[in-house]
């Protein structure tokens, strides 16, 4: 899937990965696609949740070996 | 505006101030505006780390101050504490998951805006002086600040 910026989160557990994301999505333009990397099986639920209530996109979730990519896209400022 | 949450802190065990925080920044981070009001034992997240306490003005404050150290990375567990031993096993347990340490999620917090408000009245009877609490600290307030913030609140914890 195409993106613009990437976010490594390995390594790091709730709340972090969401409250990075929150962060790095601050920087983005709206339009563009956020990928966040994390080995945090949480995120499978926290991340379409985090994007229904701050209104952006979720794009999709690639999961191999445990490691998880998703994809958000920016859609309010 | 944004939507509002608010979190008494009135517990100053590791355990119970983790959940706080974990939710204080969870919720920031969805772009809530966020209150911490610390109360009571709470006021031990808050408190600098050292000895005697400034506000003390009797020996019962004085001695109180002393048991009740505060210090974000002093507060004891809330179950099998077993006089610190349980503390830093589970410290050693939250390091071993990547689960960040308390002071880093206060730092965390406060980058995402959370506020930080401290009760004046366990202040008081604490005899917990101003210059005994960490600068993070952005107001000291009573109890119709608190109500103010919780009445406009979607989420309002007692931890």
């Amino acid at each position: 899937m195409n993106f613009d910026v990437e976010l490594n989160t390995l390594g790091m557990q709730c709340p972090v990965p969401i409250v990075k994301t929150a962060k790095k999505m601050k920087e983005l333009q709206i339009g563009q696609v956020l990928k966040v990397i994390s080995d945090d099986e949480g995120i499978k639920e926290d991340m379409p949740a985090w994007c229904k209530t701050t209104g952006n996109e979720f794009l999709g979730l690639e999961e191999s070996g445990g490691q998880y990519t998703v994809y958000v896209k920016k859609v309010v400022g | 505006m944004a939507e509002k949450a608010t979190i008494v802190v009135f517990s100053g065990d590791l355990d119970k101030v983790l959940a706080a925080f974990v939710i204080a920044t969870g919720c920031a981070a969805q772009g809530m505006e966020v209150t911490m009001f610390y109360t009571f034992w709470g006021l031990n997240v808050v408190k600098k780390d050292k000895g005697p306490i400034a506000g003390a003005k009797n020996w019962m404050q004085k001695m109180m101050g002393m048991m009740n150290r505060g210090g974000i990375s002093r507060l004891p567990l809330s179950k099998f504490n077993m006089a610190g031993m349980g503390r830093s096993m589970m410290k050693k347990l939250m390091k071993k998951t990547n689960v960040a340490p308390l002071s880093e999620m206060l730092a965390m917090a406060r980058d995402l805006d959370v506020k930080m408000w401290a009760c004046k009245m366990s202040m008081d009877v604490m005899g917990v002086a101003k210059e005994d609490l960490i600068p993070e600290v952005d107001k000291i307030v009573g109890v119709a600040a608190y109500a103010a913030e919780a009445q406009q609140s979607k989420i309002n914890l007692f931890i």
